[in-house]
């Protein structure tokens, strides 16, 4: 059925159709929308779940984790700082190989105090054994939150399924949100090979002595990389089931693209109207779209981007002393490329604590770069450099 | 590709009003996209939302700059110069304001073609809100319908009734009341 709703909602009913069996979730701006959409529904029975109210995002998690180790689909969202306080289960989650499945509403980390969205809380967790989808449309949310429960239950991982503050979260627009049959026939109910059982009591969480912590972490990693195939064929099954498939990235008039943007979410979808425009002006200009950023599909971004003459990576997000996170993980990708494969590549930071990514800073981006007007490693856009900067003074103006 | 930009005050329903429009011209069979300005709104403050529409499905995720048309909720936000409503307005662009003057009166915001309608007043006689604080948002939307044909009265109806948690016949009423009672002044040289 179509329907106009906002991310947050988007979120909610896709819940809602993946049918879980346990909520356990804390309010926080700008996710409280979904969790307040998704109480309503277990109120009005459209959800045959159990909604625990916890006292902290820490919690809220482990109720997560205590009910889906005993065989429960379980779902939490969260955003920011929620998600910082999270993070000691946010690896338990991982290591304990339970499939759950996340929202994180991208905000900016404090201070200086903000709501508004930046991908530096989810990529904090990047390392944590999580995957990590990011979205660029309400649309996608909803699909990308079914597609996540069952490829975390057939690999045994969790995910988080990512989109930004407001841009999305809080923007109205049409979705297609499925009927429950489909859904029903594509996401079976959960069937953990291991769970908590009183008929057959066992202990969980115990120590681990370095003859065998390694090999868990391996299987870990395995599981990673099993679940880059299992992203791609669930992607495809649901392109068949719905006419919208989906891929681990997204290629947007690539075909002979010299200049290429790589981005996520939604200034990805906004940055098509910018290559649409340089093409029109005779740029052969396209867009490489992150969508699931872990498992990292390294090989398919190197065969992508490999003979491009210049790549632009645009980061919401920067690890301080280096690069966007992004932009590293991409150099680290194409490394292996001979050198005569090698594109010219650019780091941009931009964005950050809600800065709009308006489509003039995309052409400028764009622009600068392919003549030769953006030479560094790494520009941080549209910024109001601080006196003194270059001897790291914190005194802006 | 249309885009509009909602003017109110905090509690007067300019959210709202952007998510009725979006309804309604889903309903029409466009492409929307709804969104209050991002940030902490107080009651009384002057806020914004926007709305864009389009036959395609619509890709621009930024905020909106050059909006083709406004719709000011409270009169006050233009009279007493709190807001520049007309910023990054395009010429030729629509302005429709809740006000008991006429079009002629708002002919120094620039070469726009002004659209005005007493929605306080139709809120009232329908009893949306009070005396201090009418509900305009849905009285308004009827004399939007009528300025652009961008949406049915009928289709308005039906996204107020699925939108407006309370009263949605009074608001209905309002509506085409509104729709009824607006007043333009075409922009010299465009013709409308």
């Amino acid at each position: 059925m179509r329907m106009v709703i906002k991310g947050n909602g988007a979120v909610a009913h896709a819940v809602r159709l993946a049918r879980p069996q346990v909520i356990s979730a804390y309010p926080i701006t700008p996710q409280t929308s979904i969790i307040e959409g998704i109480a309503s529904m277990v109120a009005e029975g459209k959800i045959d779940a159990r909604f625990i109210k916890v006292e902290s995002e820490h919690s809220a998690l482990a109720g997560c984790i205590a009910a889906e180790s005993a065989g429960a689909r379980t779902f939490t969202a969260t955003s920011a700082q929620g998600l910082a306080l999270m993070h000691e289960v946010i690896h338990w989650a991982a290591g304990a190989r339970l499939p759950i499945v996340l929202a994180n509403v991208n905000r900016a980390m404090a201070p200086g105090w903000s709501i508004w969205t930046d991908q530096t809380d989810s990529l904090s967790q990047r390392d944590t054994g999580w995957m990590q989808v990011y979205c660029q449309s309400a649309q996608e949310v909803v699909d990308s939150v079914i597609q996540a429960y069952k490829v975390s239950e057939r690999v045994l991982l969790p995910t988080m399924v990512i989109l930004d503050a407001f841009f999305l979260s809080h923007t109205y627009e049409d979705v297609e949100v499925p009927e429950p049959g489909l859904v029903d026939g594509f996401l079976p109910p959960l069937d953990l090979p291991q769970k908590m059982d009183l008929e057959h009591p066992a202990a969980l969480g115990n120590l681990v002595f370095p003859d065998r912590y390694m090999e868990f972490r391996r299987k870990m990693d395995l599981a990673h990389q099993v679940a880059l195939g299992v992203w791609d064929e669930v992607g495809r099954e649901w392109g068949e089931l719905t006419g919208r498939p989906y891929g681990l990235v997204e290629q947007y008039r690539m075909d002979d693209a010299e200049l290429v943007l790589v981005t996520a979410a939604t200034t990805a979808s906004t940055a098509r109207v910018v290559i649409d425009a340089l093409r029109d002006e005779g740029v052969a200009a396209g867009l490489l779209r992150l969508r699931v950023f872990r498992p990292f599909p390294a090989d398919l971004i190197r065969t992508i981007l490999a003979d491009r003459k210049k790549v632009v990576i645009l980061d919401r997000n920067c690890s301080f002393g280096h690069h966007g996170i992004f932009h590293q993980e991409i150099k680290s990708a194409l490394y292996e490329l001979p050198a005569g494969q090698q594109p010219e590549m650019h780091g941009v930071i931009a964005g950050l604590g809600g800065r709009d990514v308006t489509v003039e800073d995309l052409r400028g981006m764009l622009m600068g770069v392919w003549e030769g007007r953006i030479t560094k490693p790494v520009t941080w856009w549209n910024v109001l450099e601080a006196k003194g900067a270059e001897t790291g003074a914190v005194a802006m103006g | 590709m249309i885009e509009i930009r909602i003017h109110g005050r905090g509690g007067q329903g300019a959210v709202i009003a952007s998510q009725i429009i979006a309804e309604a011209a889903f309903r029409e069979g466009l492409h929307v996209q709804a969104f209050p300005s991002f940030g902490s709104e107080r009651r009384g403050a002057p806020v914004a939302a926007f709305v864009r529409l389009d036959h395609e499905p619509v890709l621009v995720r930024t905020e909106i700059y050059e909006p083709d048309g406004l719709i000011v909720l409270d009169q006050s936000l233009i009279l007493q110069k709190l807001v520049d409503v007309t910023q990054g307005l395009k010429d030729g662009a629509w302005i429709l304001i809740n006000t008991p003057h006429g079009p002629e009166e708002f002919t120094h915001l620039g070469p726009y073609t002004i659209a005005t309608v007493d929605a306080s007043r139709i809120a009232l006689e329908h009893r949306l809100g009070s005396l201090t604080a009418p509900i305009v948002n849905t009285s308004i939307l009827g004399a939007f319908a009528t300025l652009t044909g961008l949406i049915s009265l009928d289709n308005l109806g039906e996204a107020i009734a699925a939108t407006v948690p309370i009263k949605p016949e009074a608001n209905i009423a309002a509506a085409r009341e509104a729709a009824a009672a607006v007043k333009t002044l075409a922009a010299a040289g465009t013709g409308r």
